[in-house]
């Protein structure tokens, strides 16, 4: 009788602890450690890369040729979040996340990614090709161990390089499609590649605190304000012809380049608004300009690949310009 | 004698959250398994050749 009794006790104690939110999470949890906002970007710029490849796949193997680069996106999402939950435990952007939330361990996090990463890369493989899959494997190898583990808390540059592992996407849809790589999907890789600092400095700019606290030495904390203004400015101009030559190739034309051309003016302008601003101004007015630069590049990212993705389909209709 | 009827513990409904997600995702991956394996088997077979078969060697 007593035994049951201290059971039922030691019952009622663990459901309270679990009600807590210790280490008992829900689905949604899982799902949000996968980073489901850049696993948006990364199924987004694939599809058009493979969509744009000038050989085809059937439908069901293109579905999980994105559905397998984007579980691989997701692998790389929760394995850097279990890396990184020291320091998102200090910024504020990142507090919530499952693992500093303490709704998911950091072990179940790395079985998660590991897992993930595993399956989608060999799924891959068997879907369309192992040139693909061997791509996906270098991503998540790259945006884990190259950037998470040694460049994020080692180097300013950190961004620059680190953008890589986001601009592979596109490269693995077209490899997919074609097995083999052609300069369409090269540009589109140093398109997203020149695009990611000028948006993680606009970034870095109005969340000032939070890089700093947590020690990373993201260009803002390293080199100051003026000069990550400078960056930002310089990699819209180097971006600029980047965008425009992509026009040029078999993806291309009339429709992309006259977007690009708006967009890169547009871009362009804006970096050149921040350069021309100084610290007191901004913080002033709480950053609008910054925020503004930040919201705008996704637009941009999002209108030259949805520029390519109309094209693909008006070569489709016969209008193919070059 | 019958059990008082309780609301389920917040702790229980996370967990049937994903036990139910992990359910659906497994089905799913079974049935996209299933359906490349369709893909790939027909489209060998219209190549004229079933599958896992090599092209007969000419006497």
């Amino acid at each position: 009788m007593i035994a049951t009794v201290k059971a039922t006790m030691t019952d009622a104690r663990s459901l309270d602890d679990g009600a807590m939110g210790e280490h008992d999470a829900g689905f949604g949890d899982f799902v949000q450690l996968l980073k489901p906002r850049v696993m948006s970007l990364v199924v987004f710029t694939a599809l058009v890369g493979l969509l744009a490849a000038p050989m085809s796949l059937h439908p069901l193997e293109s579905f999980a040729a994105i559905l397998f680069i984007a579980l691989g996106g997701g692998a790389s999402g929760a394995l850097n979040m279990w890396y990184d939950a020291d320091i998102d435990r200090i910024m504020r952007r990142t507090q919530s996340r499952p693992i500093p939330a303490g709704r998911i361990t950091g072990g179940e996090a790395a079985g998660l990614g590991l897992g993930l990463g595993l399956i989608s890369c060999l799924m891959l493989g068997l879907a369309t090709n192992f040139a693909a899959a061997g791509l996906l494997a270098f991503t998540i190898f790259f945006y884990v161990v190259i950037y998470t583990m040694w460049l994020k808390r080692w180097t300013p540059q950190n961004i620059v390089i680190g953008g890589a592992a986001g601009a592979f996407p596109p490269v693995i849809g077209w490899m997919a499609a074609t097995g083999t790589i052609a300069w369409p999907p090269v540009l589109m890789f140093a398109l997203i590649f020149l695009w990611t600092p000028p948006h993680f400095w606009a970034l870095a700019l109005f969340m000032k605190d939070d890089y700093s606290r947590a020690g990373v030495p993201m260009l803002t904390v390293t080199h100051g304000r003026r000069v990550t203004r400078r960056h930002i400015l310089a990699y819209t101009l180097i971006l600029a012809p980047v965008a425009l030559a992509l026009g040029l190739t078999s993806v291309g034309g009339p429709v992309y380049l006259a977007v690009a051309v708006v967009l890169n003016a547009l871009f362009i302008l804006g970096g050149l608004r921040l350069w021309r601003r100084d610290e007191e101004v901004a913080v002033a007015d709480n950053y609008v300009a910054e925020r503004r630069f930040f919201r705008f590049s996704l637009l941009y990212l999002f209108g030259h690949f949805a520029a390519i993705l109309a094209e693909t389909v008006l070569h489709g209709m016969g209008w193919a310009a070059w | 004698m019958v059990a008082p009827i309780r609301p389920d513990h917040e702790l229980h409904q996370r967990r049937r959250s994903r036990n139910m997600g992990l359910g659906a995702v497994l089905l799913a991956f079974a049935i996209l398994i299933f359906g490349l394996t369709v893909v790939k088997v027909s489209r060998q077979t219209a190549d004229g050749q079933p599958p896992g078969m090599t092209a007969p060697v000419s006497p």
